[in-house]
């Protein structure tokens, strides 16, 4: 047996030592003699959390596919061994060799939302490597960032060697091969970089530097390398159904947050939803081939021995071949036990029908996403989910024998008026009263209704990008006004009303649409202690506005501020397809309250079709319905 | 059918809990392609029951579990077929179709062989000091301990729950009356340098109960040694029944104690 980087003293005084010893099943095994080239693959999250991500491990596969290569894993310390780190001054070690990650020549992190970045300084911290990209030496790792929250790299620019834009699949074979010929020439870490800026969809932030107006916003950005790019082009795999995808995901000994199969069936949305950031960089969608996706399902659930199976997409009804796919796994798998879970499904007859066979009915619930109150504000976010829909899908599901339904909307949209949050009111009590319209008889007692309200975040690259988020007062208030109008429905004790904070959704608002000027306010923050900001209980938010202010920012310039359509954008080097002049477009006709197509019906002219993939040559006009 | 199934484990495994070591058979089992009997209802779960849970930090020689299967192969192919989707660190070593009418492996649990190590580092006495206390220590009319519960403490006298020490796992064996198997080279206990350690046969099941770890607290006490939690690996060797006659103890290891019937 390899030796644990921790003493059995240390990890029986730790919660879960699981997640610290590796060895899980399907992990890979290599003999570092015949490895050349040493990779670390980060979640900067808990482990439980960071094993449940399928990017992370369809790159490693992808990655220990090579011979020279071996991937191994590290996941954010909880605060008990992260203490016990610092104290002892144990450098951060990789669950499959528990080598140290500063041995290592790649650690890539995956950025899957803001609130993770000062967990990103803790790894490089506690692995003893410079925070910072400029102090790193030859012997540190590459450091690279990627997933969704590179389509704004800027607040993190300062800690990272390089940015990969867009999806893994594509360009990673050339990075190691460029670090095996840098390195058998004797190149330098900085000829390194060069090599990388020379390739599609690499950002070297180091080879940019910005100027800034008196009024803060930016005046120049610019390269100061002649190696460096102008535009970034984001990375697409072109075809979903030849690609890497792991046959055997790993497993954990300890249970993860996704203790399932997790099948992709498609990439991308056809939707255009105007706040969703994802539908909007996930363009073209592009669907796996459903011999493909029956294939995978049967190996990795054998692999793993999983109970459930979930198919995982932004939007899984507008999968062309959904009912066959999920037909031949009911008949396939329920006789074994295996649960299917399908999450953004549309409450439809064929939903229902899936839903009665694979869940027992007294336990789920339904979920609808209206995001917004009232139809006018529903077309304002290009939400294409009428009041109709939504009370034939409950009539149909109450009459099935659901009662319970959970609903999600948003608070502080651009345009929202009191009519619109009084819709949210209005709209789950006519739900309610859906319930007790159905003979009593036929009924499953009470009727539960959860509304939840979140914070609306402005994200780079949607049409809102250029919208001012809600001040932290105004959305409260919001929030007091919906508490009272849903107190005034004649089902108000059917409705449970929970809401979301108000000071995380801030600082993601600063960060979704920050600049390099916050790389000190983050590393000040992380200075003063701050670390897992996503879990409430270690949130500080004084913290937080003391690093600020420290360094003389002012949160509303980043938040509560309207861009105008000639700012330059500190993610405008990037070019993820869609094009700001559809954004500004569609930005101005949501303003106006008037919807454009999905991608099925006809082309909205967003870019992406510079891919030369997915829904983009696929014939228009077949019939969807909303 | 009920099959009981004798497991190891060992190596970075001794951190996975019980609760996850049984959520690991269920998936194993799925990946082995075993024809388990689930339970009935809308989320069935796999007919499954585990002898004695073994603590975060111990290892194994002889853990127990009894599954219900509809159909299965002889042993020879269940154990190869088995072990091939299992971690290295958790083997199955043992594979048994019961009668009927055996009673599970959680209910007939009496006793329990450990092997406890002191670890390099914290060897706080010689290896021959260490014998010669502890015989002493075990050769006292009366152990008392102090048990603490939420409410109160109590003295308890456990010399009783203590049936054999040895610092020989031969001669353990022989005194015992155990036969003596192949298993002493395949063992997958941890070794130390300073080769202290003491073999030690227990009470155990839900009539009584002894943890070697209060032993070892017991006799540091006695010993005016300091008790230092982290000092001891313990492995557990083999878990028994008792097929005695209610005076007389005649401990079977559970995977021989398949037709428990009592014989007065």
């Amino acid at each position: 047996m390899k030796k644990l980087a921790l003493s059995d003293e240390i990890l029986l005084t730790i919660e879960k030592p699981a997640r610290y010893v590796g060895n899980e099943i399907n992990m890979v095994k290599k003999d570092l003699d015949k490895i050349e080239i040493r990779f670390c693959m980060c979640f900067p999250d808990v482990y439980e959390i960071g094993m449940s991500h399928l990017g992370i491990q369809i790159l490693y596969d992808m990655f220990n596919r090579r011979e020279d290569t071996y991937c191994e894993r590290v996941y954010s310390p909880w605060v008990d061994l992260d203490k016990i780190l610092r104290e002892k001054n144990i450098p951060l070690f990789a669950l499959e060799s528990q080598d140290p990650i500063k041995d290592f020549d790649f650690l890539g992190v995956t950025l899957q939302y803001e609130m993770c970045y000062t967990n990103i300084l803790q790894i490089l911290d506690l692995s003893h490597i410079p925070v910072l990209a400029r102090n790193r030496t030859e012997n540190d790792p590459i450091v690279i960032g990627g997933g969704p929250c590179v389509y704004n790299p800027e607040p993190i620019a300062d800690f990272f060697d390089f940015f990969y834009i867009g999806e893994g699949e594509t360009v990673y074979d050339q990075v190691l091969d460029a670090y095996k010929e840098n390195k058998n020439k004797g190149g330098s870490r900085r000829d390194y970089l060069e090599m990388l800026a020379r390739i599609e969809g690499l950002y070297v932030p180091s080879f940019y530097e910005v100027e800034y107006k008196e009024d803060n916003t930016i005046k120049a950005f610019y390269k100061n390398n002649g190696q460096a790019k102008d535009k970034i082009r984001k990375q697409v795999e072109m075809n979903l159904s030849d690609t890497f995808y792991p046959k055997k995901p790993l497993l954990p000994y300890i249970k993860a947050i996704q203790d399932r199969v997790v099948l992709e069936i498609q990439r991308g949305c056809i939707r255009g939803c105007r706040f969703c950031q994802a539908g909007m960089i996930y363009r073209p969608v592009r669907e796996r081939d459903l011999a493909f996706l029956k294939d995978y399902a049967c190996q990795m659930l054998k692999a793993t021995g999983h109970e459930e199976i979930s198919l995982s997409s932004l939007s899984s009804s507008d999968y062309s071949a959904l009912q066959e796919l999920v037909y031949y796994l009911i008949e396939k798998f329920s006789s074994k036990g295996v649960n299917i879970s399908l999450p953004s499904l549309r409450i439809d007859a064929f939903a229902l029908d899936v839903m009665s066979k694979v869940q027992d009915v007294r336990k789920s619930s339904l979920t609808f996403a209206p995001e917004a109150g009232s139809q006018r504000l529903r077309d304002v976010i290009n939400k294409g989910l009428t009041q109709e829909s939504i009370l034939t899908g409950a009539r149909d599901a109450f009459n099935s024998g659901w009662n319970r339904v959970k609903l999600y909307f948003m608070l502080g949209l651009p345009t929202e008026m009191e009519e619109d949050i009084e819709g949210i009111a209005v709209l789950s009590d006519k739900i309610a009263r859906e319930y007790y319209a159905i003979p009593k008889i036929k009924r499953n007692g009470k009727v539960s209704i959860v509304t939840s309200t979140s914070y609306f975040v402005p994200k780079p690259f949607t049409p809102f990008q250029w919208a001012r988020m809600d001040t932290p007062e105004e959305y409260i208030e919001k929030q007091r006004f919906l508490r009272g109008k849903i107190n005034d429905q004649l089902n108000r004790k059917s409705i449970k009303y929970n809401w979301h904070e108000a000071e995380v959704s801030i600082l993601e608002g600063v960060f979704a649409r920050g600049d390099r000027r916050l790389g000190k306010v983050i590393y000040d923050a992380y200075k003063a202690g701050c670390l897992f900001d996503s879990w409430s209980e270690y949130f500080k938010y004084e913290a937080w506005m003391k690093a600020f202010k420290d360094n003389g920012i002012d949160i509303a310039f980043y938040t509560s501020r309207e861009r105008d359509e000639e700012e330059i954008l500190p993610w405008d080097f990037i070019d993820a397809g869609v094009t700001k002049e559809f954004l500004w477009r569609e930005y101005n006709k949501g303003i106006q309250g008037k919807v454009t197509p999905n991608c099925k019906m006809a082309c909205a002219d967003c870019g992406a079709k510079v891919f030369n993939c997915g829904i983009c040559y696929v014939k228009k006009g077949q019939e969807v319905t909303s | 059918m009920k099959i009981r199934i004798k497991f190891t484990k060992s190596g970075p495994l001794k951190f996975v809990g019980h609760l996850d070591v049984m959520r690991y058979f269920q998936k194993a089992f799925r990946r082995a392609e075993l024809d388990v009997e689930y339970s009935q209802g809308f989320s069935p779960h796999q007919l499954m029951s585990f002898a004695a849970p073994l603590g975060v930090g111990l290892t194994s020689d002889g853990e127990y579990l009894d599954v219900s299967m509809n159909t299965c192969d002889a042993p020879e192919i269940m154990i190869p077929r088995i072990n091939a989707v299992m971690s290295e660190y958790i083997r199955v070593v043992g594979f048994k179709v019961l009668p009927d009418n055996s009673k599970n492996a959680m209910s007939i649990v009496a006793g329990a062989d450990y092997l406890v190590s002191v670890k390099d580092g914290y060897d706080f006495m010689d290896k021959s000091v260490f014998e010669q206390k502890f015989t002493d220590f075990y050769n006292q009319e009366n152990i008392i301990i102090t048990k603490k519960t939420k409410k109160s403490e109590n003295d308890v006298n456990i010399k009783s729950m203590i049936y054999h020490i040895s610092f020989d796992r031969e001669k353990f064996q022989e005194n015992m009356g155990t036969p003596l198997t192949a298993r002493i080279k395949d063992s997958v206990a941890d070794t130390y340098a300073n080769e202290t350690k003491v073999y030690i046969r227990l009470a155990a099941g839900s009539v009584n109960n002894l943890k070697p770890e209060l032993v070892m607290e017991a006799f540091c006490r006695y010993a005016g040694a300091e008790f230092e939690k982290f000092a001891y690996q313990v492995h557990r060797l083999e878990i028994y029944a008792d097929l005695g006659d209610g005076i007389n103890r005649k401990l079977i290891p559970l995977e021989h104690a398949d037709s428990f019937a009592k014989v007065y």
